[in-house]
C-alpha cells in the first residue's frame, strides 16, 4: 500500500461542533482534532465527550484523523486518552514530548487502555510533538524508543516561548530544531511534520514557508484555516513536467525489469534504484497508480 | 442517579446546542423543555435522542432545558452527557 | 390536469385565467405554441416644447388617472434600498386606488411595507420573480386575495409580450434623468448600475413615470430609458436609502464551507470540455456561487484562456476579470455593487441590456441561449435534479425565481452549487417543496460531500471521474446526508394555492399551498 499523504494536517477545535463534523470535506489529507490549546480549560471535559462522540459517527472519508490530547502532567491528559483511546483514531499526537520517558509514561497508559477495551491489534499510530529545546536535544532517542510512533511534528510557537525567543517570519529560531527534527524522523523512516503559519491571510508567504520546509524534507504541515490547504498542496504537488519525467522513468524502469536488465539508462543518465524510488513518490503525489502504468505496457 | 448541582454545556453556536440541567426533587421525574431552530422538523427526534442519554445515565429525575440550533445527533448526545456529568459533580466544567 | 412533473394544476384560476401545465424545458418554444398576441404600443401624442415635469410623484400619478383593478409596475434595482415602489403604493392607497396588481420585477426586504396593503385588499394580485420577508410569509399564509404569481427574469418579458402583464402605471427609478425622461442608472450619487429590467416596463406600460433624485441637464446621456416611452418626470428627494442600493465592491466569502464548494465546482467546470477560450460564463452574486467566479479566474490564468462574455447579475468581481481581459465582454441586465455602475458608465465593453435581450424565451436571442456556463445557488434539490430557489424548509415563500430556470434552460452546462445541508436540514430531497427549475435543465449538483451529474449526461460523469472529481449517485448522497442529519419530519401544507409557479415559457411548473404553522 502506498504511505498515506501528509502535505496538510488542519487543526481543528475539540469543542467546536460545526467543524468537527465537516473535518472530512475540506480536502486536506488529516484534520488534527485537537483536545490542547484550542480549548478552554474550562471545556475540556465538553470537547473530550464531543470527539469522542464524534468519532463514533462523522464519516471522515479519507481523510487521516489524529487527536491531540494535552499533556500527561495536566489534570487533562489521562482523562483524554481513556475517552479518545477505544475509539482508536489514525493516531493521537502528544504535546511536549521531551524524553523517552515521557513516551513510555503515556505509551504505558494507551496500552493498558487498548487491552482493557479489548483492542487487539491497534492500528492507531503515535504522533510525538517535539516544542521545547530538551525535547529537540532528545529527539533521535525519542523517534526511535516506539514502534508506534510514525511521525515527529515539530509545534514552533511552544518552542520559540520554551527558547525565550519570539518567532520571526524567517523562522531564524526553530531552523536548527526544524533541520535536526527531520533527521531524527528520516534516520527512523518517520514522516515529519511542520508547524502551523499564522497568517491566515498571507498566502503567498505561506507559499513560500511551505517551499523551504519541502526542501528541507518535511512531509507536510499543520494548518489552522481549510484556506490553507490548496496552496499547500499547490507547493507539495509534483509539476506536470515532473510528472512526466517520473512516469518515462518508470515505464523504463518496468520495461527493463521485466527484460531482466538492471541498470539502465534515459537521454544518457543513468538510471538507479534511488532515481526510480523518486519516480514512485512524485507519481504517488500526483494520484497515479503504478498499476495503471504496469497495465498499459503488459 | 440524581442530579446536585445546576449544569450546563454546549455553545448558542450554529450546528451546536445548549444544554441546561436543573436539579429537582426526587421523585419529581423528567421534564424536558426543548426549543430548536428545526422544531418543525426534528422536535421528536430531539427528544429522542435525548432520553435516550438520560435512559443510558439513569437519570430519572431532571429538569433539562435544551436550546438547539441545528446540532446533529453526536453533538446532541456530547452535550447532554457533559451536562449531566458536570451536574453530578463528576466533571468540572462552567455555569 | 397533471403537468410533466406529475404536479395537478388548475385548469382555471380566479382572476388569472386558465393555466397551461409545464410540459417540458423546450416543448412550448419549440412546437410554436406561444400565444400569437401582440402588444401595440400605446400611442402618447404630446405638444412640441411642453413639460413633463410634475412637483410631486403624487401630482403624476394623478396626470395617469388611476383606476381600480389596474396594473402598477417597478423595478427591482435598488434592490434592498428602493423607496419607489413604497411611495407608489402609499400614494394610490391615499387616492383610494384598490384592487392593484402588482408586477413589480423583484420584491426585497425593502418591500415588507406592503403587507398591511395585501391585508387590507388594496393589493390582490402579485406578479414578481422573487418575494421575500414579512410578504412571502403573509402570502404563504394565504393573506393575497388571488395567488400570486412567480415568473422568471426572461418570463417576465413574455408575460408583457402575450398581455398576461398589462401594466397600466410604471413607476420607474433612476439615478439620474433629464427633463424628457431620458434616464439611466449608471451615474448620480443613487448609481445602481444597469436598468435592464426598467426598460420593458417603459416600452409596453400605458403610464411611465420616471422618478429621479439627480435632475440632470438635457440631454442625459448616457441614458438607457429612453425619452420617447416616458410621460412624466419627478424629482424626488430620494429614491431610496443609497447605503442598500450599491455600495463599494462585493467581497468573496469566507465560509470555508462555501469556499471549498466552489473550488470544487470550478474544477467541474475545468473539466467540463467547455473550459476553452470562448468560453462564455455566468455566475450568481453571492456565496458559493460568486466563489466560483475566484478560483474560475485563477485557473483561468493558470491555464492562459480567454473566455468570450459574461452575463447577468453583475459583481465587481467579473469587472476585475473583463479589466484582466479574462472575457471580452460583460453584458450587464443588473448591477450589484458602486464599482459596477462605475464600469458600465465608462467602459464599452461592459455592455448594458434589457431583460428581453437577457432572458427572454420567445425572442430570437436571448443572451441566456448563447451561454456555456451558468453556476447558481439551491434552497434545495432533489434527486430528479429539480432545484427550488422559491420556497424555504417549511414551504413559507422566501426567495426568488430570478433569472435561475432562464439560465439553466440555455446554458450548456449548468451547475448547482449548495451545500448538502444547512443547520441539520438537508438540501437533497426526494421531491423539493417547489420546482423552480426542473430537472431536465440542471446538469451537475456541486455539495462538499460529492458531485452529481445528471444521468443524462454519461459522458460529463466520465469525464470528471477521470479528472479524479468525487462523483456519486444522487441517491447515495441523499442516504448519507440523511443519515447524519436524520430525516426531516413532513409537515402538513394546507390544500389553498397561495402561489403559482410560472416556468419561463408561460406554463404552470409547479403549485405553492399555504403554511399552517407559520406564526
Amino acid at each position: 500500500m502506498a504511505k498515506k499523504k501528509r502535505r496538510s494536517m488542519l487543526y481543528i477545535p475539540g469543542n467546536n461542533p460545526a467543524m468537527i463534523q465537516q473535518a472530512g470535506v475540506y480536502g486536506c489529507d488529516a484534520v488534527l482534532l485537537d483536545l490542547e490549546d484550542a480549548v478552554a480549560l474550562n471545556q475540556k471535559d465538553a470537547a473530550r465527550i464531543l470527539v469522542r462522540s464524534m468519532l463514533e459517527t462523522v464519516n471522515f472519508y479519507d481523510t487521516e484523523v489524529c487527536v491531540r490530547v494535552n499533556n500527561m502532567q495536566t489534570p487533562f491528559g489521562l482523562a483524554d486518552l481513556e475517552e479518545i483511546v477505544p475509539m482508536q483514531p489514525d493516531n493521537i499526537r502528544f504535546p511536549k514530548t521531551e524524553s523517552v520517558q515521557d513516551v513510555k509514561d503515556f505509551m504505558k497508559e494507551v496500552r493498558r487502555i487498548e487491552k482493557e477495551h479489548g483492542i487487539k491489534n491497534p492500528k492507531m499510530t503515535i504522533h510525538v510533538m517535539i516544542e521545547t529545546a530538551k525535547g529537540v536535544a532528545n529527539v533521535y532517542d525519542i523517534a526511535a524508543c516506539e514502534p508506534r510512533v510514525d511521525a515527529i511534528t515539530i509545534g514552533g510557537q511552544d518552542l520559540t516561548a520554551d527558547m525565550g525567543i519570539v518567532k520571526t517570519p524567517d523562522g531564524a529560531g526553530i531552523d536548527y530544531a526544524r533541520k535536526r527534527i527531520v533527521m531524527a524522523g528520516k534516520a527512523n523512516n518517520l514522516d515529519v511534520l511542520d508547524t502551523v503559519f499564522a497568517d491566515v491571510n498571507d498566502e503567498e508567504g505561506l507559499k513560500e514557508e511551505t517551499e523551504y520546509i519541502k526542501k528541507l524534507g518535511f512531509a507536510g504541515k499543520a494548518l489552522i484555516n481549510p484556506r490553507q490547504v490548496d496552496p499547500v498542496h499547490e507547493v507539495f504537488n509534483p509539476s506536470e513536467n515532473e510528472i512526466r519525467k517520473a512516469y518515462r522513468v518508470y515505464s523504463e524502469f518496468y520495461k527493463n525489469t521485466k527484460a531482466g536488465i538492471g541498470v539502465f539508462a534515459i537521454d544518457g543518465k543513468m538510471i538507479d534504484a534511488p532515481v526510480v524510488q523518486r519516480a514512485i513518490t512524485v507519481l504517488e503525489y500526483a494520484n497515479i497508480d503504478i498499476k495503471d502504468i504496469e497495465k498499459s505496457l503488459d | 442517579m440524581t442530579p446536585k448541582f445546576k449544569a450546563q454545556a454546549g455553545t448558542f453556536e450554529s450546528s451546536d446546542i445548549m444544554v441546561l440541567i436543573e436539579p429537582v426533587a426526587e421523585g419529581s421525574g423528567r421534564q424536558v423543555d426543548i426549543s430548536s431552530t428545526v422544531m418543525l422538523q426534528f422536535e421528536e427526534d430531539l427528544k429522542t435522542c435525548i432520553n435516550q442519554v438520560l435512559d443510558v445515565m439513569e437519570i430519572e429525575n431532571v429538569h433539562l432545558i435544551a436550546k438547539d440550533k441545528g446540532a446533529l445527533t453526536p453533538t446532541i448526545k456530547a452535550r447532554v452527557e457533559t451536562a449531566v456529568k458536570r451536574s453530578l459533580g463528576i466533571q468540572e466544567g462552567t455555569l | 390536469m397533471k403537468n410533466a412533473l406529475g404536479v395537478e394544476i388548475p385548469e382555471y384560476i380566479e382572476g388569472l385565467g386558465e393555466l397551461q401545465p409545464y410540459q417540458g424545458v423546450w416543448k412550448s418554444i419549440i412546437e410554436d405554441e406561444v400565444p400569437s398576441t401582440n402588444i401595440s404600443r400605446t400611442l402618447k401624442a404630446k405638444k412640441a416644447h411642453t413639460s413633463k415635469f410634475c412637483d410631486s410623484l403624487e401630482e403624476a400619478i394623478k396626470k395617469c388617472e388611476p383606476f381600480d383593478g389596474m396594473t402598477v409596475t417597478c423595478h427591482h434595482h435598488l434592490r434592498g434600498g428602493d423607496g419607489v415602489l413604497m411611495q407608489t403604493i402609499e400614494i394610490l392607497d391615499k387616492m383610494g386606488i384598490k384592487d392593484i396588481t402588482l408586477a413589480s420585477s423583484s420584491l426585497t426586504s425593502a418591500h415588507d411595507g406592503l403587507v398591511p396593503y395585501v391585508e387590507n385588499g388594496m393589493i390582490t394580485k402579485i406578479f414578481s420573480s422573487g418575494i421575500r420577508g414579512r410578504l412571502g410569509e403573509i402570502i404563504s399564509m394565504g393573506k393575497l386575495k388571488h395567488p400570486a404569481i412567480i415568473h422568471s427574469h426572461g418570463g417576465r418579458v413574455r408575460d408583457f409580450l402575450t398581455g398576461r402583464i398589462k401594466p397600466d402605471l410604471s413607476v420607474l427609478a433612476a439615478s439620474a434623468a433629464d427633463e424628457e425622461g431620458n434616464s439611466t442608472g449608471s451615474h448620480g450619487p443613487s448609481a445602481f448600475g444597469s436598468m435592464g429590467y426598467a426598460d420593458i416596463d417603459a416600452r409596453y406600460s400605458k403610464n411611465v413615470i420616471v422618478v429621479t433624485d439627480n435632475i440632470v441637464e438635457y440631454p442625459c446621456v448616457p441614458s438607457t430609458v429612453r425619452q420617447h416611452f416616458v410621460d412624466h418626470v419627478v424629482k424626488v428627494d430620494s429614491i431610496g436609502d443609497a447605503s442598500k442600493i450599491a455600495s463599494g465592491t462585493t467581497r468573496i466569502t469566507s465560509s470555508p464551507m462555501d469556499l471549498r464548494i466552489a473550488r470544487i465546482g470550478a474544477t467541474v467546470i475545468e473539466h467540463s470540455g467547455l473550459f476553452k477560450d470562448g468560453m462564455s460564463f455566468q455566475v450568481g452574486a453571492g456565496g458559493a456561487s460568486l466563489a466560483v467566479a475566484k478560483f474560475l479566474r485563477e485557473d483561468m490564468k493558470r491555464k492562459n484562456i480567454q473566455g468570450s462574455f459574461m452575463i447577468g447579475g453583475v459583481t465587481s468581481y467579473g469587472v476585475d476579470m473583463l479589466e484582466e481581459g479574462l472575457f471580452k465582454a460583460i453584458f450587464d441586465v443588473q448591477s450589484f455593487d458602486a464599482a459596477v455602475s462605475t464600469s458600465v458608465l465608462n467602459n464599452p465593453k461592459h455592455v448594458e441590456i434589457t431583460c428581453d435581450q437577457y432572458a427572454n424565451p420567445n425572442n430570437c436571442g436571448a443572451m441566456t441561449n448563447k451561454l456555456d456556463v451558468v453556476v447558481l445557488g439551491a434552497l434545495e434539490v432533489d434527486v430528479d435534479f429539480n432545484v427550488n430557489v422559491i420556497t424555504g424548509s417549511s414551504g413559507e415563500i422566501r426567495g426568488a425565481s430570478g433569472g435561475h430556470s432562464d439560465t439553466a434552460s440555455g446554458a450548456n452546462l449548468s451547475v448547482i452549487v449548495c451545500p448538502s445541508f444547512r443547520g441539520r436540514l438537508p438540501i437533497i430531497m426526494d421531491r423539493v417543496h417547489t420546482v423552480v427549475t426542473p430537472g431536465e435543465s440542471v446538469d451537475v449538483i456541486v455539495t462538499e460531500r460529492g458531485v452529481c451529474v445528471n444521468p443524462a449526461k454519461p459522458n460529463l460523469a466520465a469525464a470528471l471521474k477521470k479528472a479524479g472529481v468525487k462523483v456519486v449517485d444522487i441517491r447515495d448522497l441523499k442516504k448519507e446526508v440523511d443519515s447524519m442529519t436524520g430525516v426531516p419530519a413532513k409537515k402538513e401544507l394546507g390544500d389553498k394555492i397561495v402561489a403559482l409557479v410560472e416556468y419561463r415559457d408561460g406554463t404552470i411548473i409547479d403549485v405553492i399551498k399555504n403554511v399552517t404553522n407559520l406564526e
